[in-house]
């Protein structure tokens, strides 16, 4: 590969950015001023070399928009000179994601949700305000630019909105960070729920904006002595080790190293486990095919990109008890034959990152992780990757392409991930939460996991319960409570017009279909989907048309352009629920056929998850709740 | 003489195809299975030189007991698996994709795209005037070939070759995201400024004129383009002694573009700047 570059060169900050992340440039070749002698003798690198650094792409642009808010054509240039990228790849890398900028823009960024749980909790009347105090999305003033966002995970709290700030972290990348606000430059501030006076004011200064609260306020159930996957959040301390390992951490995985890899998997087989991610695939026959296969090295990723509109259960979970996740992807990679182990965050959890990063540095020099785990001489570590605004890169395979420095598009299966995964080897992906429960089973065996639950749904689910309720949060009940039992813990509303189950992804229910049960199969047959726990509650005072709408553009928004169903599909989709916003009957027949009829083929025909279930939802309204009757 | 490749002998798989018991070799594709049998299959995103990035859909077949369609260009013939090819929910999908297509790009010089369209009675129009478009104006900054992106289905065949596939160039990749995508240099820098080295072998892939020789976008503009009316002429390129054919289109004794054969063992369809664009000496008369 010949790289070309335009004149554009990096300024010194974005030099540095760079710099911090990958070490200074070894050789004038990479990006280094000026050419010794040496270097002209001896270059460097080469094709395979800059395989293996492809993956720091994604960290070197976040780097980059970290620290001076937008990603310039020098720094680009320097980017890709250090990682022997062709620019052009790395400019659509960089227009993947929403997080990043290739056009200047001021260094505060405040993201206000527009979605389902945010839009049933006044975000329209709150962006209203804010255009009127801070000017239209997207046109900067006071250095500050303010954009609508897809769901920023604070359903609990709505309506949302993040500021991030652009600048020099005190605490840099991978190593220990500070806790947020410890100094006078914070990065990040949640305003939730938001006013746009309280808005107005943390874009002036951040480092004043209240703290957030802490995990536990998302867990109405918190010290319920039936809480298992809960059952430490409010109680432990999500900053310390010691406390975790004092309220019964690191059991399981002590239990793990007892039983062996094909023990543990025989565990997990055992106790029914299946994804909670949304796809219900039994973790036990995952981790089995994966553990088989005689190409290696093996790779675990946990897939923390928790996008689906109104799910954020993982959120609190990585909030609330970063060590049990750290714990059991050790014994999921211990099971699997992996030493080394992918978090992909959404990148919007900053919170969730630093508790995170926190809680691997920790194990790391406590002996946890690395080399020599617990002492029993399997070596496992933990990377954290952070996403950069992609739903797709939610999806399995987008997931691989993301952490490798590729556009996060879906791959098409098979060849599948437990066989040829990350940098195309043997891979598991699991779900935050279904790793969450490989504790419980370790700890008390599979036979008492599988007690809890119906036949085919063992154990306990989270449920993301927001909009219209009295206490929105994450729930867990036991598989095959009904949607009513939730509701009431919740405190619905009076006038109940429907629930959306499983997210932009799933399907409404009727107020008459309440005793449906939350299990896989329960749901299954009511013609609609748990997916990954959204319980969305919408009273009548809700325009569901205007909902419909969001749902399709946030699909529009979000595909990857990949497939041309997808792709052109979701724009017609979308253009019919605007045709048909204000219609109903006749009116609006012909259009319902018309997305029918492309909905058919988007679920047909598209390679991924995201083009075959972005009809679901509208499907479901127009045929269950008969929208537009 | 040519030298014929000889590859090892390959297993045969059995499965059935349309209702016909079929033995194909292993790891042959359902496409190359359904051709063949001398099944049409539309195709668009496929290139017979190229991994198949199986994005357009237009191919798409029933596998039974799988939950959606797969594509027939990348999906692989199984032992015991069962495909149909021309089902009702088959038909649908390549129509719906097709009027997709139809209705957001310029399809006008894609071979056989109103072929396809007829059969399947697609109906772009029905997604009304005001459904979006692409829209995108013709880019022109350079000699020797205009980049029409209003024609451009996102094949991804350009960056496949211009990038490890062949070129090993990279000077075009996919930017953006969703409907908003767009086949790139970077930055949106022009041609003459990016990596690219004007090989021309993003044209010979192209499989809806989005790229073409300007001589070829000129006369089309001018209404003088008449494909029919053109000779092609297989030959071997003059500039060095690697030997790669090269087939001259010529149109009224003026060669208008150059191609190169695809089942050539060495090149494979691919030159460089001097092969597909370096013909102008042959028509200078004074």
């Amino acid at each position: 590969m010949d790289l070309r570059f335009t004149d554009a060169a990096p300024d010194a900050a974005e030099r540095a950015a760079v710099d911090d992340l990958l070490g200074p440039p070894p050789s004038g070749w990479e990006g280094g001023t000026g050419r010794s002698d040496a270097d002209l003798r001896w270059a460097r690198g080469g094709a395979s070399a800059a395989k293996d650094r492809r993956d720091q792409l994604l960290p070197a642009l976040h780097a980059v928009n970290d620290r001076v808010g937008w990603i310039s054509e020098g720094a680009l240039n320097y980017i890709c000179r250090r990682l022997t990228v062709a620019p052009a790849e790395a400019y659509g890398v960089a227009t993947f994601y929403a997080m990043f900028s290739v056009r200047p823009r001021p260094a505060k960024v405040l993201h206000v949700c527009t979605d389902l749980a945010c839009a049933a909790r006044g975000s329209a009347a709150l962006r209203a305000e804010l255009t009127d105090r801070m000017g239209s999305p997207g046109s900067p003033a006071d250095g500050t630019v303010w954009q609508e966002s897809p769901c920023l995970g604070l359903c609990e709290r709505a309506p949302a909105a993040l500021l991030l700030r652009a600048g020099q972290d005190p605490a840099r990348d991978g190593q220990d960070p500070a806790p947020a606000g410890a100094d006078g430059s914070r990065r990040a501030a949640v305003v939730a729920p938001a006013t746009a006076a309280a808005l107005v004011t943390a874009a002036r200064a951040p480092e004043k904006a209240p703290q957030e609260p802490p995990a536990t306020a998302a867990v109405p159930q918190a010290g319920d002595p039936a809480l298992v996957l809960l059952r430490r959040i409010g109680v432990v301390d999500p900053a310390s080790l010691d406390d975790y390992r004092a309220r019964g951490g690191y059991a399981a995985l002590r239990r793990a190293f007892a039983l062996g890899p094909s023990g543990v998997v025989r565990e997990v087989l055992d106790a029914g486990l299946v994804g909670r991610g949304g796809a219900a695939f039994p973790t036990g026959r995952k981790w089995q095919a994966t553990a088989q296969q005689a190409d290696g090295p093996h790779y675990l990723v946990c897939n923390a990109d928790e996008s689906e509109p109104g799910t954020f259960k993982d959120r609190v979970l990585m909030e609330g008890d970063p060590y049990a996740l750290v714990e059991a992807m050790t014994i999921a990679g211990f099971a699997i034959g992996a030493h080394h182990g992918y978090v992909y965050l959404r990148g919007e959890y900053p919170r969730a990152y630093e508790c995170l990063s926190h809680a691997v540095a920790s194990a790391r020099t406590r002996g946890l992780l690395g080399p020599d785990v617990l002492g029993q001489g399997y070596a496992f570590d933990i990377e954290i990757r952070r996403g950069a605004g992609a739903y797709i890169c939610g999806e399995e395979t987008a997931i691989f392409n993301s952490i490798e420095g590729q556009r996060g598009e879906p791959r098409s299966k098979p060849p599948f991930p437990v066989e040829k995964g990350l940098f195309g080897k043997p891979t598991a992906v699991n779900n935050v939460e279904t790793l969450v429960n490989v504790l419980p089973i370790l700890e008390h065996g599979a036979a008492a996991y599988a007690a809890t639950g119906t036949g085919t749904s063992t154990g306990t689910k989270l449920f993301c319960v927001s909009g219209q309720v009295d206490r929105p949060g994450v729930y867990e009940l036991p598989f095959g409570a009904s949607l009513r039992e939730l509701l009431v813990l919740a405190g619905p509303p009076e006038r109940l017009r429907a629930v959306l189950l499983g997210g932009a992804a799933g399907g409404f229910v009727r107020p008459d279909e309440l005793d449906v049960p939350l299990t896989f199969e329960g749901t299954r047959a009511a013609g609609t989907t748990l997916g990954s726990g959204v319980v969305l509650v919408l009273d009548e005072s809700v325009e569901l048309p205007r909902v419909l709408l969001r749902i399709a553009e946030f699909f529009r928004d979000e595909s990857c352009g990949q497939c041309v169903p997808c792709r052109v599909g979701t724009v017609r989709q979308e253009e019919a629920l605007h045709r048909i916003v204000d219609r109903t009957g006749a009116g609006a027949a012909d259009d319902i056929a018309l997305m029918r009829e492309v909905g058919q083929a988007m679920r047909d025909a598209s390679i991924c998850g995201l083009g075959q279930t972005a009809w679901n939802a509208v499907e479901s309204a127009i045929d269950r709740l008969g929208v537009y009757k | 003489m040519t030298a014929v490749p000889l590859q090892p002998p390959r297993r045969l798989v059995p499965f059935t195809l349309d209702g016909t018991e079929t033995r194909v070799p292993e790891g042959s594709t359902i496409l190359d299975a359904c051709r063949s049998a001398g099944t049409d299959i539309p195709t668009l995103c496929q290139g017979d030189t190229l991994t198949p990035k199986n994005a357009c859909r237009v191919c798409v077949v029933e596998v039974e007991g799988a939950r959606t369609l797969a594509p027939a260009c990348s999906r692989r013939a199984e032992e015991g698996m069962t495909v149909l090819t021309d089902t009702e929910r088959v038909r649908h999908s390549r129509k719906v994709v097709l009027e997709l297509l139809a209705s957001s790009t310029d399809l006008s010089t894609t071979p056989r795209a109103a072929e396809w369209i007829k059969e399947y009675e697609a109906k772009p129009g029905r997604f009304g005037a005001d459904a979006a478009r692409v829209d995108e104006q013709p880019k022109i900054d350079n000699d020797l070939y205009v980049r029409d992106y209003d024609k451009c289905i996102l094949c991804y065949k350009c960056v496949d070759a211009c990038g490890e596939q062949w070129q090993n160039t990279f000077a075009i990749a996919v930017a953006g995201r969703g409907f908003d995508a767009r086949v790139s240099t970077e930055h949106d820098a022009p041609l003459t400024d990016s990596a690219c080295v004007f090989c021309g072998n993003c044209i010979e892939v192209c499989p809806t004129g989005a790229l073409s020789f300007s001589t070829e976008f000129g006369m089309r503009a001018a209404g003088t383009w008449d494909e029919p009316a053109q000779t092609r002429t297989t030959t071997v390129c003059a500039y060095c002694g690697v030997g790669c054919n090269v087939t001259l289109h010529v149109q009224e004794n003026e060669i208008v573009k150059v191609t190169s054969p695809h089942d050539n063992p060495v090149t494979h369809g691919n030159l460089c700047i001097k092969g597909r664009f370096g013909f102008q000496h042959v028509q200078n008369r004074d």
